[in-house]
């Protein structure tokens, strides 16, 4: 049976050529960069290059940009660590009630440090609201964290605006993104776009998973949150986990190849699919689905069947989906995300996730959508009472 | 304190007649199941009605306990120090550290209890009790004897060596697995059967398990967890060989063609056949499930009466008397507990009615099952062979 892999939301399959360099790394060029000798210098040169790559991406220098352990750990180090190092100027934090877990999270765990943290409503289509935004400004505010592209419905942030607001407001607030579902689907200028700090991962582009990068910009106070042997500048000490780092600049470097193209096929693609979709009965798809969403990910509620059921079944035909957020499948509960867009109660614990990327084929879209036009009806024949 | 050797006591073995070797040997067996994966060397032997684990190496002292505590049959753990026999006089030394170092606190009652095996030391096992009681006394001036009710119990037994024990670790009861048969356990990945299969299991019973799943309204990992638990079932029961099957087809089939009422009951029948089939292909000797009365409408004594009226093999029900509350108190004492309230949908609730019936009539269940004539043989032979086996070492 043929794989249809329809979960890149929750990781991707790696690039054949990350997979050879991530190996060379590990088994040839293995040097500590820290070390004084030559093998070290080679693992320097890696994370130079993977550097390189990203500083030219995103137009930032070099020396803003560090590398962590993944998104998780880049969402951390960026909320607490500039929460901490600006606890003088104020102690109020704003981000939006639809963030992934990583930052709802964190800020919560940032409120028992005595933070004071608004988490922004959004509109029905996942998006914050601009005007809340504005009225949760105050005087002690010194951080502001939105997601660039929600990874449950794949709604787009208003980042640029959001940020005008809040820079308009004080100059001085720390404006962070999320950008791990984004970034690899949109071109992303932080300094364009008045973002202080931005957080990516690796095993989302096609890259490692256990390597993520944060983007600080040179201005930002920061304290680190891990303490050791003071690498990448003592903002985040430990040694470079190099084969990753290479792995997470050959991903990126290679996922913006041709990115116009790539994304105006997996849009083709989803809208292909809500087509498909749309005609089966009792069906809702969640968030904005046009040019102003996110081009590879389709949130869909099938009333009268458990999301879990589905899912199932459809790993019965080899096709991969996710439930909600895949990231928090390990405690199956009602998607907040889902509630936060104030989707109908029918839909809360029947929705999938059906996310793409640039390997997905219009014949694997289409053999989904024969599946479910199956599955769909025979699945609901059955249901409790 | 560096133990040398465990003094293993049992209880209702001793009473067994002409059996007991085949109980002590069960015995043996199962200690050393209990112990295959902790760390160190052990020799287990029996010698004079008991069981002995010599450590000669390094061992982990803590792991061991814990593993022999789950070994059915065993009443008490007695860590044993071995002393060199050179003299007397030195013994008398021994004791008195054994003692110091044994209890910090020494204000408590005594007795010394000797057994002499090697019938050429110079003293009897009187003059050894009497001579080391004095020692002792003399090193610790707040201890007392106490003949009749004594807070510690001294053992000492000469043999080539000297055993020198004071200790009872309460051990878990019961009788040695694989002296009363084995019976075929349904588990579900809920609190109560893998409570009741360690509850039969205690009794000497070895333990198969059969459990149902019904993909995709049921996941892989809720296969997982049921593995897991049969894991935590094994330690105490050793061995398991569970029966996985797929419900599915059957569940759908019923779900077509009988009043949705009864669909759990009807289920529950089909579940029981299915077990019960393997049960006699594997020679067990009965059911087992983890059903309480009126627990639920599937457990009240209708419906538990129409569930047993398809088997012909006994359905033992250790847990039938028992709350909840009480279920759970073992089911944390076993360690299932936090596995088991993993949420995962298990097959008997995916369909479940919003009004089941809670008093089925036994006739009118038979009757409706005639509806599945067509289909079901072809379909319950078609689940029994597709089953897969896993075998919980």
């Amino acid at each position: 049976m043929k794989e249809i892999y329809l979960d890149n939301s929750a990781t991707t399959r790696a690039y054949g050529c990350v997979g050879d360099l991530v190996r060379k790394v590990m088994c040839e060029d293995y040097g500590n960069p820290s070390s004084m000798h030559k093998k070290g210098m080679e693992g320097e040169r890696y994370i130079k290059e993977a550097k390189e790559i990203l500083a030219k991406l995103w137009r930032v220098k070099e020396k803003e940009i560090f590398f962590t352990s993944g998104g998780t750990e880049s969402d951390n180090l960026a909320l607490i660590g500039a929460a901490r190092a600006n606890r003088r100027a104020g102690n109020h934090l704003i981000t939006s009630a639809i963030e992934h877990p990583a930052i709802i999270n964190t800020m919560r765990y940032l409120e028992e440090e005595g933070f004071r943290v608004t988490f922004l409503p959004v509109d029905r289509f996942g998006r914050i609201r601009l005007e809340a935004l504005k009225k949760a400004l105050c005087p002690d505010t010194i951080l502001v964290s939105v997601m660039y592209v929600n990874n449950e419905v794949g709604s787009v942030q208003p980042i640029q605006e959001a940020s005008g607001i809040v820079k308009a407001y004080n100059k001085n607030i720390v404006f962070h993104v999320d950008a791990v579902q984004g970034f690899g689907k949109y071109y992303i200028y932080p300094k364009r776009l008045k973002v202080d700090m931005c957080s990516v991962s690796g095993h989302k582009i096609h890259g490692p998973k256990g390597v993520g990068a944060l983007y600080i910009d040179s201005s930002v106070k920061i304290k680190p949150i891990v303490f050791g042997g003071e690498q990448q500048k003592n903002v985040r000490s430990g040694t470079e986990n190099v084969p990753g780092i290479a792995g997470l600049g050959l991903a990126a470097k290679t996922i913006y190849e041709n990115l116009d193209e790539k994304v105006a096929g997996m849009r083709a693609l989803k809208e292909h699919f809500i087509e498909g979709v749309s005609q089966i009965e009792n069906t809702k798809i969640h968030g904005m689905y046009d040019e102003t969403s996110a081009p590879h990910i389709i949130s869909v509620g099938f009333a009268g069947i458990r999301s879990e059921v589905l899912l199932h079944a459809l790993e019965e035909k080899g096709i991969y989906v996710s439930s909600g957020s895949a990231c928090s499948s390990n405690h199956p509960q009602v998607s907040g995300v889902l509630k936060g867009i104030g989707a109908s109660q029918e839909y809360l614990d029947a929705t999938l996730r059906f996310s793409m990327s640039e390997f997905t084929t219009r014949e694997e879209i289409d053999h989904t959508l024969e599946v479910l036009k199956e599955l769909v009806p025979a699945l609901r024949r059955y249901k409790r009472h | 304190m560096r133990f040398h050797t465990f003094l293993l006591k049992y209880g209702e073995i001793g009473i067994k007649g002409k059996n007991r070797y085949l109980f002590e040997d069960a015995l043996v067996r199962q200690v050393r199941y209990a112990l295959k994966d902790v760390d160190g060397e052990f020799i287990i032997y029996k010698k004079q009605a008991r069981i002995y684990v010599d450590c000669e190496g390094e061992y982990d002292y803590e792991d061991t306990i814990e593993h022999l505590k789950k070994v059915f049959g065993l009443v008490g753990i007695c860590p044993v120090v071995r002393l060199a026999d050179r003299g007397f006089e030195e013994l008398k030394k021994d004791v008195v550290s054994y003692m110091d170092e044994m209890y910090e606190d020494k204000d408590f009652t005594f007795k010394v209890e000797s057994r002499r095996s090697k019938k050429t030391y110079p003293k009897n096992s009187m003059e050894i009790s009497r001579d080391l009681g004095e020692a002792i006394l003399e090193a610790f001036p707040q201890i007392r004897v106490d003949v009749h009710h004594p807070d510690v119990m001294v053992n000492i037994e000469v043999r080539d060596e000297v055993y020198v024990y004071s200790q009872i670790i309460k051990g878990a009861g019961g009788m040695p697995v694989g002296t009363n048969g084995k019976a075929m356990l349904l588990l579900s990945g809920g609190i109560d059967s893998p409570v009741a299969g360690y509850m039969i299991s205690k009794r000497g019973v070895g333990i198969e398990a059969t459990y149902f799943h019904a993909p995709p309204y049921t996941s892989e990992r809720a296969k997982q967890k049921v593995v897991e638990l049969a894991k935590k079932v094994a330690e105490y029961s050793g061995p398991i060989r569970l029966h996985v099957v797929n419900f599915t087809d059957i569940q759908l089939y019923i779900y077509d063609q009988c009043p949705h009422d009864e669909l759990t009951i009807i289920m529950r029948r089909y579940m029981m056949r299915i077990a019960e089939c393997f049960a006699k292909k594997d020679g067990c000797l009965g059911l087992i499930t983890g059903e309480s009365i009126g627990q639920v409408a599937s457990q009240t004594m209708q419906s538990l009466a129409a569930t047993n009226d398809v088997c012909s093999l006994p359905v033992y029900r250790p847990l039938i008397g028992f709350d909840k509350q009480e279920i759970v108190d073992v089911s944390e004492k076993i360690d299932t507990y936090e596995i088991s309230i993993q949420p995962f949908e298990d097959c008997c609730t995916i369909f479940v009615a919003k009004h089941p019936v809670t008093k089925p009539n036994i006739d009118v269940i038979r009757r409706s099952e005639e509806k599945l004539n067509e289909k079901i043989d072809g379909l319950v032979k078609e689940a029994i062979e597709t089953a897969e086996i896993i075998e919980i070492k």
